[in-house]
C-alpha cells in the first residue's frame, strides 16, 4: 500500500484551501463559458474558426453548445436584422441566469455598414451587452482576447448574481 | 439654376448622390429582318398588341399592356421556346410617370436569346399571375409585392417574403427612406418590449463615426481616465493624468491637454 508523501503536520501541508464563495463560483463560471452558437453572418465563419483545432476554444473550457438552456454566452457573430431581431431576443431569454453577451463585429455593435432600415443598429438596443468586440469580421485571436476579457469581468463579479446589476435595462 | 442643398453632413449620409449625374440609358436599336427576334416579334403581334419594341444589348425588349402579360408569356413559352423565367420584379417610375414598370425576364436556351416583357401599371393596379406558367415567378411575385406591393392575382400565396409579416411600407419604392420610417426606426423595439420601452432604448444612432464624450460607459476617456460608469459632466472634468501609455505621451510639465468637444 503506498505512502502518503504529504507530512501533514508540517506547515502548508494541510489538505485545506481557504478562499471565498465569490472566488470559488467566478473560477467555476470563468472557466466553464459555454457559447451559445450563434453564427448570423460572415463573423461566424471566424467564430467557427475560433472554436475548431487551431485556435481551439476547448482548451479555455469554452465549449459551443447548441441549446440556448445549456449556455451562459450569447455570441452575437454578425448583422441582425430587424426581422430576426425578436427572435434573438427570445433565446437570450431562454438562457439561465447568469449569462453574458458578447457582441462580435461590426455589425452586430453599431449596424456597422448596413446603415439601413433592415438592420438593427447595435445589439444593445435589444439585449445587454458585456463585451462589444470590434472588427469587420474579428480575427479568431480576436475572439479569444474576448473571452479572456469576460472571464476576467466574471472573476470581478459577485457570485449573488442579484448584486450585478446590468448597466442598461434592455 | 438647381437647388443648393448644404453638403455639411454629407459623410452622415449613407450615399453621396451627385446633382449633375444623369443615368445613362442604353441605346436601342431596331429588330434585324431574318433574325430569331423578328419570328418572335411576329408571333406574339398575331396575339397580342405589341406597343413597342427594340434591342437592347442583344435583348429583346417588347412593351406590352398589362393585361396581356398572361397571354404573351404563354405564347413565348410554347411558340418561341423561352422555357423560363429568370426575373421578374418592377421599377418605381412613380414620381417620373406615376407608373411601375413590371418586367418578365426570359430565357430561351435552345437559342441562348433572351427577351424582356414590360409593362406599365398604375399604383393601386394588379398584374395577372404568371405561377400558372412558371414556378419560379412564385418567389419573384411575392418578392415584388415584399419590396413595391404591388400584387399578383391569383398568386397561390400572396405574403411578404423578406420583411417581416407585420411591416409597413414598402422598401424599394422611391419615397421609402433608406434609414427607414417611424415605424421601422422602432421596429424591434415595439415588437419586443412594447412602445413604452421606446424611452429607455433611444432612438437610433445613424452616425457611424459618433463619439459620445461624456458617456463614461460605452467609450473610453483620452487624456485622463476616469472609471467606469463615474457621472461626468462638461466643466467638471478632474485632471487625472495617465501614469503609462504606448499611444500618448503625457507631458507632466504641462499636463494633458484637454480635448474640445466634439461638434
Amino acid at each position: 500500500m503506498a505512502q502518503h508523501q504529504v507530512n501533514y503536520a508540517s506547515s502548508a501541508g494541510l489538505p485545506i484551501a481557504l478562499t471565498s464563495v465569490d472566488k470559488l463560483v467566478n473560477w467555476g463560471r470563468s472557466n466553464s463559458l459555454w457559447p451559445l452558437t450563434y453564427g448570423l453572418a460572415c463573423c461566424a465563419i471566424e467564430m467557427m474558426a475560433s472554436g475548431a483545432s487551431r485556435y481551439d476554444f476547448d482548451r479555455m473550457g469554452t465549449i459551443f453548445r447548441a441549446s440556448p438552456r445549456q449556455a451562459d454566452v450569447m455570441i452575437l457573430a454578425g448583422t441582425l436584422s430587424k426581422k430576426h431581431a425578436e427572435f434573438a431576443r427570445r433565446l437570450y431569454d431562454q438562457m439561465s441566469e447568469p449569462k453574458w453577451v458578447i457582441s462580435m463585429g461590426s455589425c452586430a455593435n453599431t449596424g456597422g455598414m448596413f446603415n439601413t432600415y433592415a438592420t438593427v443598429q447595435g445589439v444593445d438596443r435589444i439585449v445587454p451587452v458585456d463585451i462589444y468586440l470590434p472588427g469587420c469580421a474579428p480575427r479568431p485571436e480576436t475572439l479569444q482576447y474576448a473571452m479572456m476579457m469576460l472571464q476576467k469581468k466574471i472573476r470581478r463579479e459577485s457570485a449573488d448574481m442579484k448584486k450585478n446589476v446590468k448597466q442598461r435595462i434592455v | 439654376m438647381r437647388k443648393y442643398t448644404p453638403k455639411d453632413n454629407v459623410q452622415k449620409k449613407s450615399y453621396y448622390t451627385d446633382r449633375f449625374w444623369v443615368a445613362p440609358r442604353v441605346p436601342t436599336s431596331e429588330v434585324e429582318a431574318g433574325s430569331h427576334f423578328e419570328s418572335v416579334v411576329k408571333t406574339i403581334s398575331n396575339v397580342v398588341t405589341i406597343k413597342d419594341v427594340g434591342v437592347q444589348i442583344g435583348q429583346l425588349r417588347i412593351v406590352i399592356n398589362a393585361t396581356d402579360n398572361f397571354k404573351t408569356l404563354q405564347t413565348l413559352r410554347d411558340a418561341c421556346g423561352y422555357a423560363m423565367c429568370s426575373e421578374l420584379s418592377a421599377v418605381d417610375y412613380l414620381a417620373q410617370d406615376g407608373e411601375f414598370e413590371v418586367f418578365y425576364q426570359m430565357l430561351n436556351l435552345t437559342e441562348a436569346k433572351r427577351v424582356r416583357v414590360v409593362c406599365r401599371i398604375k399604383k393601386d393596379e394588379a398584374v395577372e399571375s404568371v405561377v400558372p406558367l412558371f414556378k419560379s415567378a412564385n418567389f419573384a411575385e411575392r418578392e415584388m409585392f415584399d419590396m413595391f406591393g404591388i400584387k399578383a392575382n391569383n398568386h397561390p400565396f400572396m405574403k411578404r417574403i423578406l420583411m417581416p409579416d407585420d411591416w409597413e411600407g414598402y422598401p424599394l419604392l422611391k419615397t421609402y427612406p433608406l434609414h427607414g420610417d417611424e415605424f421601422a426606426s422602432w421596429y424591434e423595439v415595439d415588437k419586443i418590449f412594447g412602445k413604452e420601452y421606446r424611452d429607455v432604448v433611444g432612438p437610433e444612432n445613424r452616425d457611424p463615426a459618433s463619439v459620445e464624450r461624456y458617456d463614461s460607459q460605452r467609450f473610453s476617456r483620452v487624456g485622463y481616465e476616469v472609471p467606469f460608469g463615474a457621472e461626468i459632466e462638461e466643466g467638471k472634468e478632474e485632471e487625472n493624468p495617465i501614469a503609462y501609455s504606448e499611444t500618448f505621451m503625457v507631458d507632466y510639465t504641462t499636463g494633458t491637454t484637454t480635448l474640445k468637444k466634439r461638434k
